[in-house]
């Protein structure tokens, strides 16, 4: 994997970035410093990056395709929402938001689980087809359930993302996948990507790296979902949808595949790419598979494409300086 | 001494072709055993079999005496078989250390969640492993080049890295499909003095398919050779190159024809 800027700033810098950023995120919700439009925006970007990092881990780290991620998100969007309107709507914000998000993600993770383990048999086109079939499955189970409103939607969810959730999350997500795509289970899942017969014989056991890696995304996916929920307080199944799929899909080949610089880069130019694209109405949705069309045929990695920016790499990972002489 | 490997009665049918049929054979610990045999007398899928990528129609492969009979590809590696492709497979857009790495993780014993939230043992196991591997990298001349891509080598570092990833596997045997494919006989020599090294050096049982007769002849201590997937010799150097049988196989019948 090539590296943008040779050696990573020293430790202090990133902390301190984060902090003030952080800090940032708190100070605009405390004193509302931005107006409604910027900060569902800005929202929008934090979830888009979750959602972006995610689908990469399946369709960049280890070279599948996964249409299906909606789907997760729909999944957690809906947990999330029965726990903090349903189930636990008696509690604090404070801890039950946090409960819900995470019970969003695993709802999602364990579904994720079981297609894992139909990527066993199945690969490229034909876990593409399954994963299709999956989210056409949750879009219509979820109409069937009265319980959580049917094809009329979950009305009354309460706005509890607020932007420093968001970025708490945010930075979650991307620290946690960061650690797993440098840890040996992450490189298990690049060498399925590599050469499955070979990463095999090489010790690696391919079933678990693939069921690791749909747990972990679909995770991340659910997170997604449940933060999404609780930003637009009213979800319908419809919503969850092929063109949500693609959307991600969009940010994830935009960006780059095998990246975490490439997703960030990919769900920001997204985001903000379909909010100045708003006023061409329905033209948008023409406009913007365009976009995933050319890049396909002139950068089909995308623009960070299994490069990364070296701030984001393990000081580990550098090579040892040259002891000078 | 107890053999390390034991094919006992191998039979391997894809649909109605017969690959490999009755084929038994041990190999010694220590020994470098060489499987030789004209094209399509099933040597690689012999290979095949005992990695675990074929399940074998009848018969029984036995590592250290245990039978190796339906355990999964990775787990016969981790249990001490490391070995190399006929047509070269490296993880070609990794780096040269991480294709390494890939193998040597099977030896790092640290749990998912303790990665993901960067753990201190999980922080040290993984630096322990880096180097871990540039040593061994160093030792395969390969130092230099630990953080090129692998698919940037020139052909015989690729070849040397993917026997290096073998090893970082730390096996008890290692298989080489065809190690001088695509070496001239300059070549060749230099890969029979490395062999060598590598033999005394990690004192791994070596088996290994070769068409070079002469790299064959010269380095393995004892040879198996095929034909149509039997066994038909078996011995050192010197006695299957005075066997019939063999001889037949290689240059035709005497007579030409019969």
């Amino acid at each position: 994997m090539t590296r943008w800027l040779q050696y990573p700033p020293p430790r202090g810098v990133l902390l301190a970035l984060l902090a003030a950023g952080l800090a940032a995120c708190f100070a605009i919700e405390q004193f509302g410093l931005v107006d409604d439009y910027v900060r569902f925006v800005l929202i929008t970007l934090g979830i888009n990056i979750i959602l972006c990092v995610s689908l990469n881990l399946v369709n960049g780290w280890m070279g599948e395709f996964s249409v299906g991620h909606a789907g997760f998100m729909a999944l957690g969007a809906y947990l999330s929402a029965c726990v903090s309107v349903k189930w636990l709507s008696w509690g604090n914000p404070l801890w039950m938001f946090p409960l819900a998000v995470i019970g969003g993600g695993l709802m999602a993770g364990a579904v994720g689980f079981l297609l894992g383990l139909l990527s066993f048999k199945t690969r490229g086109d034909y876990l593409a087809i399954i994963t299709l079939a999956f989210l056409m499955i949750v879009k219509s189970g979820i109409e069937n359930i009265p319980y959580v409103g049917g094809p009329r939607g979950f009305l009354g969810i309460d706005n509890h993302t607020t932007l420093l959730w968001t970025a708490i999350w945010t930075v979650l997500t991307l620290w946690t996948i960061r650690n797993l795509v440098y840890s040996r289970f992450g490189r298990g899942i690049v060498a399925v990507r590599e050469d499955e017969i070979a990463a095999n014989a090489m010790g690696v056991d391919t079933r678990k790296a693939k069921l690791t890696a749909f747990v972990v995304s679909s995770f991340f996916g659910g997170v997604a979902g449940a933060l999404f929920a609780h930003q637009l307080q009213f979800i319908n199944p419809s919503v969850f949808d092929l063109v949500k799929s693609t959307e991600i899909l969009v940010m994830v080949y935009l960006g780059g595949v095998g990246s975490l610089a490439g997703s960030i880069l990919g769900a920001t130019a997204f985001t903000f790419l379909s909010q100045a694209l708003q006023p061409l109405g329905t033209w948008r949705m023409v406009i913007l598979p365009l976009l995933l069309v050319l890049l396909m045929i002139f950068r089909p990695r995308g623009i960070m494409g299994m490069r990364e920016f070296s701030w984001f790499v393990p000081r580990r990972e550098f090579p040892a300086k040259e002891e000078k002489k | 001494m107890k053999p390390l490997l034991e094919v006992r009665d191998v039979t391997m049918r894809f649909g109605g072709l017969l690959a490999v049929s009755d084929l038994s054979f041990e190999v010694t610990p220590g020994h470098a055993h060489g499987i030789i045999g004209p094209n399509g007398a099933g040597k690689t899928t012999a290979f095949n079999i005992i990695t675990g990528i074929y399940a074998p129609t009848a018969g029984d492969v036995l590592f250290r005496g245990e039978s190796l009979a339906g355990q999964r590809p990775s787990n016969i590696a981790r249990r001490g078989i490391a070995r190399t492709f006929q047509n070269i497979r490296l993880f070609r857009d990794l780096t040269v250390l991480d294709n390494v790495r890939i193998a040597s993780d099977a030896h790092a014993r640290y749990a998912l969640p303790g990665a993901m939230v960067q753990l201190p043992a999980a922080r040290r196991a993984e630096q322990e492993t880096i180097t871990r591997c540039l040593d061994l990298l160093e030792k395969f001349g390969l130092g230099d080049a630990a953080y090129e891509r692998a698919g940037d080598l020139s052909y015989g570092s690729q070849r040397r890295l993917e026997i290096a990833r073998a090893m970082a596997l730390q096996p008890a045997l290692l298989l080489l499909d065809e190690p001088a494919a695509g070496m001239n006989s300059a070549e060749t020599l230099k890969l029979v003095e490395f062999l060598g090294w590598l033999r005394d050096h990690f004192s791994v049982t070596m088996l290994l398919i070769e068409h070079h007769m002469q790299l064959v002849m010269t380095f393995c201590d004892r040879i198996t050779v095929l034909d149509f997937g039997k066994t038909i010799a078996e011995g050192t150097a010197a006695e299957v190159r005075s066997n019939p049988k063999v001889i037949e196989a290689y240059l035709g019948p005497e007579d030409g024809h019969e």
